[in-house]
């Protein structure tokens, strides 16, 4: 039986104005909020707990147990961050969430800040992303205007108030110590650990950071019910999730499924790869920072455990279709000059071993690698994966490793051949399918 | 040391103890302490750049990464999947660690950070000052490959960049573990330096409008792990493995840092912070660090001289000393000695006053003083020491309050200021500052003003102690500190300038009772503790013996051997030595090591010019166009000896130099000699077995409290208009003599500046950046104004800098100066 799309966050995107309160109130807007205002906070997290929700920023750790990790309430304040810092390569969930139904995400701010007793929730978005940003603020204005947000929310004097920021641009503040300091007005750069955003985060409070997709997620699994959420996906990864197909397939976009659904699947729906001549050489289940995948892999069940246990993760469900034509060295080069430029520089791995990688692809891309030169690529991810100080230089590794376990032939390749002729770029052009050889 | 006598530091609490393993060794430590300093214990030294004791961990450069296992909660050990920095990592019970010693994992771990870190470093080793004491050449041979594997493009940079005049940033050798930074922000509150860009072009940074104006600057210097951060007085001077060290004492204030003097071919190079937990940490201020090139300017002298047809010429020492006891046993002579010299030279220049020139007429105090002063501390600062009860610098570690009074620490002590920092860092200290403005000090020590102008200190002292009548009850800074107060064990700071404050010291010494504190006297001049032990004062004889107790004096003169009786009544201090050679009643002058514009007399210069002078110095100073006889002595690195602190803990130097100069007590050995008296003063360990000989003897409190006179009622200076009342202080770096022939550090001194309040400034229409002339007692400067939050009507300026001398003004406490906007006409 083939696994169905399950739209819900994404239901709606294609109505006309789908952005506004009024088209969100027609599709049960803000009823779990009203609901929620009348629950135990208690009730809430347990709620969140028994729905199975897994943190949809990659990492998958339980979104419930999260916000019980939060100490005792001492009378100061308590703090909600969401993490809009959107900026993986090949990962689009987040952004189009906030640009089509931002008020998913501000619902789920309210019931969650309600839930863990916070009255200030503060959302980082990625600066870039000035559209998005500007969305947030009106659909936060508009929240405020009708109540749901400001002073004695619907009457029954709960307080929230809701800050939007946005960040300078840098990776790096995703990772969610350092979007605390970002926000907190100092340089991005992660913190030492302990002590825990949940004991210490904003401001030295206790604060909780959750993925835009997991607050969002909160507003349904309300009002249907944890267990309509738990039975969704497999036994350990419940839920839906928003799946990005990006590349070669014939209709790159987000297709919200059930987790455990598989890329051969999702293809399917995404209308085939974009030249069905071509065949499927590698993809990413979850953005650049997860191991590749071939097409050996396209029956894998995309949940957390599976994905894990064929040695990748699951991420942000950002699947970059790549088809036959495309050199995977110069892809991973291209990649490891994304984590170099982003690398915050504060541990020495990440900050040096991402300047040297860079260097030794893109010898390898244009064909003047040394036969040393694959080992020593592996041998330098050996010494910054778990060496960093964060998860950014685990992540840099991650392509070049398994791109040269899977295609170590192509790395030796780059020993004498550049890329352009292992790879005529013109292979992978729509306008011209015929490889048509061009004297240089 | 005078008040209470139960400190809380007698029973330390019981410290929990965890017991791990390291590379298989059994090993206890404190709950708390670090993986890395637990293998310390046990002699396993992890490679480290970015850990340092004196900062927080911040766990950067993975360097010192090791294999860890755990057990679990049901007790069985488990590995930690990656490898853990040991600097941030906190030891468990049970923890299982494998340094490089013992695990494959952790010894590769520490390689490859190491190859990295020479990624981006330049090979140039055989240019760079640090080579041969650099942590990173060191640690890349013991924990590196033995060869790179990396054979692409390094980052490049111009180099180096001034971030101060005197510290130099080398880009290309940063390895980014940020102790400066860190020492900056967290030790010295200076944060004018901080890491930018990111990435491998990440990278020590300054602001582009504020200059990194730290006093602490040269330990970023010393603990740079690699040579990207230089001194510039020692850029390309020498090789670590040329230079010979002598450990030794710094000679500039009275917080008594260890230092090590780096000498090469008789000359000194460089000095270091030396590691002293109980005094300077590893700390020390960039005074200490880099002002001691006074000795080696051409003005120094060599040969004794003496004064012919008005001109001074060489002669030999014979001629010299005799024509010295000549002028001297013609008349009644008195001896000033400045707090420069070290304790066993003090007690030399006293005993040479007592013994050989039969008078109490001796005073080490070459600044603004007073009787009560004198009185203040023969009663509660002789003979305080650690020992017998002594304020601390561990205690400043742990007070609860700490009240400043008349003492700026950041200028006049900056060791205390470290310490009160770290204080108020660590232990929440709660800092008030008796003062008129708030400071940047004060306000790095999270301090809050009790506002008061120059003169009034007696009365917020008192309202602080007493039942609160006065009007300083009113603000809120005030009920703080009195709230503060009632918690017990709260230290008071008082400082040389309050000598001349009618009552402060008392009144400061009864604020300490009054709430079961301690008090504590800071002077600014590193001989002056020891001085007053030794006995230059003109009511004190050594180790707190009083001129005025016959049996005192008996000890004394059958210690010394004296043949006479010691002369019994009192003698003059400084002003009165000043002012009756002046008139002539006293005709000679022993002046060691004074700058008789220091004391801020007004009959200074006319009782030098009138009386025979024997002057023992090191240079040309503001003594020698007066002096008869000049007898040379030598100077802080080419002598020992020791400082008493302010704590007054010993703090014994040696001689770095080898010398053919004599230290002054034994020239004053030799002049005694000439004079007809053993003084019994030729060596050091002569003087140390003499004075180790009396018994110590605490601090007797206020035993003539009922002697004394009751505090005089102060009189509160009036300005009238145009006028203001002169607040003043000196800063660390200012035209002090000790600090000459050093431009880079001169280039971070403070540039002298007015400061009022802004009413104060209405009243003369000034705005900021206006010119102001202050003048005033025949003194008269114009410098930029500065306009913050203080006391009315009361203008601050710093009392010997640059184009601003205000010596002649500043032992009157408020004095009266007239304020006008714009420049001298």
């Amino acid at each position: 039986m083939a696994t169905q799309l399950t739209p819900i966050l994404t239901k709606f995107w294609d109505h006309p104005q789908s952005w506004t309160l009024a088209t969100y109130e027609d599709n049960e807007g803000y009823q779990a909020l009203k609901q929620a205002l009348t629950m135990e906070p208690a009730d809430l997290v347990q709620m969140a707990k028994d729905s199975g929700l897994r943190g949809r920023g990659g990492a998958g750790f339980p979104t419930g147990m999260k916000w019980g990790f939060l100490p005792p309430d001492d009378g100061g304040p308590r703090y909600l961050v969401v993490n809009a810092d959107e900026s993986e390569p090949g990962t689009c969930k987040d952004i189009p969430l906030m640009m089509a139904a931002p008020h998913f995400l501000i619902e789920g701010v309210a019931i969650t800040s309600f839930a863990i007793g916070c009255n200030h929730a503060f959302i980082y978005v990625r600066g870039e992303v000035v559209h998005v940003y500007r969305r947030l603020l009106r659909a936060v204005e508009e929240a405020y205007a009708a109540g749901y947000l400001g002073k004695d929310i619907q009457g029954t004097g709960y307080d929230l108030d809701v800050t939007v920021h946005a960040g300078a641009g840098a990776y790096i503040c995703g990772e969610e110590t350092a979007l605390l300091d970002s926000l907190e007005g100092r340089r991005g750069q992660p913190r030492l650990k302990p002590p825990f955003p949940a004991v210490a985060g904003l401001y030295a409070r206790p604060t909780v950071v959750n993925n835009v997709e997991s607050i969002a997620s909160i507003p349904p699994i309300l009002l249907h019910g944890s267990d309509w959420f738990a039975d969704m996906g497999t036994e350990k990864s419940q839920g839906f999730g928003i799946f990005s197909l990006s590349g070669h397939v014939k209709y790159p976009g987000q297709y919200e499924a059930p987790l455990g659904i598989t890329l051969r699947e999702l293809i399917d729906m995404a209308g085939g790869m974009r030249d069905p001549s071509k065949k499927l050489k590698f993809w990413t289940p979850g953005g650049s920072s997860t191991p590749i995948f071939t097409d050996r892999h396209l029956d894998v069940p995309l949940d957390f455990e599976s994905v894990a246990a064929e040695g990748s993760m699951l991420g942000t469900r950002a699947l970059q279709i790549f088809d036959e034509t495309v050199s995977v060295v110069r892809a991973v080069s291209r990649w490891i000059d994304f984590y170099k430029h982003e690398s915050c520089g504060k541990c020495t791995p990440c900050r040096e071993g991402t300047w040297w990688l860079a260097q030794v692809l893109e010898r390898l891309e244009h064909g003047k690698g040394t036969p040393e030169d694959i080992d020593k690529l592996v041998d330098i991810c050996d010494n910054i994966l778990g060496r960093s100080f964060c998860a950014l230089g685990d992540g840099a590794t991650s392509p070049v490793t398994s791109a040269v376990k899977y295609f170590r032939e192509e790395f030796e390749v780059g020993c004498h051949t550049p890329w352009w002729e292992a790879f005529p770029p013109e292979a992978s052009t729509l306008f011209n399918q015929r490889s048509v050889k061009v004297n240089a | 040391m005078t008040v209470t006598s139960d400190k809380s530091s007698g029973e330390a609490p019981e410290v929990e103890m965890v017991a791990l393993t390291i590379d298989g060794l059994e090993v206890s430590v404190p709950k708390d302490t670090l993986v890395i300093r637990a293998a310390e214990q046990l002699g396993i030294q992890i490679p480290r750049f970015c850990d340092h004791p004196g900062l927080d961990p911040v766990g950067a450069c993975r360097q010192c990464l090791v294999e860890v296992a755990m057990p679990d909660r049901e007790g069985n050990v488990k590995p930690m999947p990656k490898p853990q920095a040991s600097c941030t990592m906190t030891v468990a019970p049970g923890m299982e660690v494998k340094t490089q010693l013992t695990s494959a994992v952790a010894d590769k771990a520490q390689q490859g950070v190491m190859e990295l870190l020479l990624v981006n470093h330049p090979l140039d080793c055989p240019v760079c000052d640090k080579g041969g004491e650099c942590p990173l050449q060191n640690q890349a041979m013991s924990n590196g490959r033995a060869s790179s594997r990396f054979e692409d493009v390094k980052r490049t940079y111009p180099k180096p960049i001034n971030i101060s005049s005197q510290v130099l940033l080398d880009r290309e050798r940063c390895i980014l573990c940020a102790r400066c930074t860190r020492f900056s922000d967290q030790v010295a509150g200076d944060p004018f330096i901080a890491l930018v860009e990111r990435g491998a072009l990440q990278q020590v940074g300054i602001y582009e409008e504020q200059p990194f104006e730290s006093y602490f600057s040269g330990n970023t210097v010393q603990i740079c792990p690699v040579g990207a951060l230089t001194g510039a007085a020692y850029r390309f001077r020498s090789r670590p493995f040329d230079l010979v060290s002598t450990a030794s004492v710094c000679e500039h204030c009275a917080s008594g840092c260890s230092l090590r003097v780096d000498h090469r071919r008789g000359k000194v190079m460089r000095r270091m912070a030396l590691a002293t937990p109980e005094v300077n940490e590893e700390w020390n201020c960039d005074k200490g660090r880099w002002a001691f090139t006074y000795p080696m300017l051409d003005d120094r002298f060599e040969l004794p001289m003496v004064r012919r047809d008005g001109e001074l010429v060489p002669v030999s020492w014979q001629e010299a000393l005799a024509v010295a006891a000549d002028g001297l046993r013609a008349t009644r002579s008195a001896v000033l000695v400045g707090g420069r010299v070290g304790r066993e030279d003090a007690y030399a220049y006293g005993k040479l006053a007592r013994l050989a020139l039969g008078t109490n007429d001796v005073d080490f105090r070459a600044r603004p003083h007073s009787a009560e002063e004198e009185r203040y501390l023969a009663e509660h600062v002789v003979g305080s020491t650690p020992e017998t009860g002594g304020v601390t610098y561990a205690d400043l570690d742990t007070a609860t309050t700490v009240v400043l009074v008349g003492f700026e620490p950041e200028e006049e002590s900056p060791i205390v200021f470290l310490r009160l920092r770290k204080a108020y860092r660590k232990a929440a200290t709660k800092v008030f500052s008796i003062a008129p403005l708030e400071t940047r000090g004060l306000d790095k020590l999270g301090g809050t003003l009790l506002p008061s102008a120059p003169g009034t200190e007696t009365e917020v002292l008192q309202a602080l102690a007493g039942d609160g009548t006065s009007e300083h009850m009113g603000s809120d800074a005030f009920a703080a500190a009195r709230t503060a107060l009632r918690d017990p064990g709260a230290i008071v700071l008082v400082g040389e300038r309050l000598a001349t404050v009618p009552g402060a010291l008392a009144a400061a010494a009864d604020l300490a009772r009054s709430a079961s504190g301690r008090v504590a006297w800071v002077p600014r001049r590193a001989g002056e503790r020891g001085a007053l032990d030794a006995g230059t004062l003109p009511s004190l004889l050594p180790g707190g013996r009083l001129v005025a107790d016959q049996a005192d004096r008996s000890e004394i003169a059958e210690l010394w051997q004296a043949e006479t009786e010691l002369p019994t009544t009192p003698g003059r201090d400084t002003a009165a030595i000043l002012e009756s050679a002046s008139i002539g009643e006293i005709g000679g002058l022993v002046v060691g090591g004074v700058d008789v514009d220091d004391i801020g007399h007004a009959d200074g210069h006319e009782a030098l010019r009138r009386a025979f002078v024997v002057s023992l110095d090191l240079r040309e100073s503001t003594v020698t166009p007066f002096a008869d006889v000049v007898l040379p002595v030598a100077p802080h690195d080419e002598s020992e000896g020791s400082f008493l602190d302010w704590e007054g803990r010993p703090r014994p130097y040696r001689a770095a130099l080898d010398t053919t100069a004599m230290a002054d007590h034994r020239v004053l050995s030799m002049l005694a000699d000439e004079l007809g008296v053993f003084l019994g003063t030729r060596s050091l360990r002569e003087v140390r077995a003499e004075m180790d000989a009396l018994a110590p003897r605490a601090p007797q409190g206020g035993r003539t409290d009922d002697a004394g006179d009751p505090p005089s009622p102060v009189s509160v200076p009036s300005p009238g208009p145009g006028e203001m009342v002169l607040a003043t202080w000196r800063t660390l770096l200012d035209r002090g003599t000790m600090q000459d022939g050093e431009p880079f550090l001169a280039g971070t001194a403070k540039a002298p500046r007015a400061v009022m309040s802004p009413v104060s400034a209405e009243t003369l229409s000034i705005v900021p950046g206006d010119l102001v002339t202050v003048s005033g007692g025949g003194v008269r400067v114009t410098v930029p104004v500065h306009i913050q939050p203080m006391v009315d009507h009361v203008v601050w300026l710093p009392t010997n800098s640059e184009s601003c001398d205000l010596r002649a003004l500043a032992g009157q406490a408020g004095a009266v100066v007239t304020v006008t906007k714009g420049g001298a006409a």
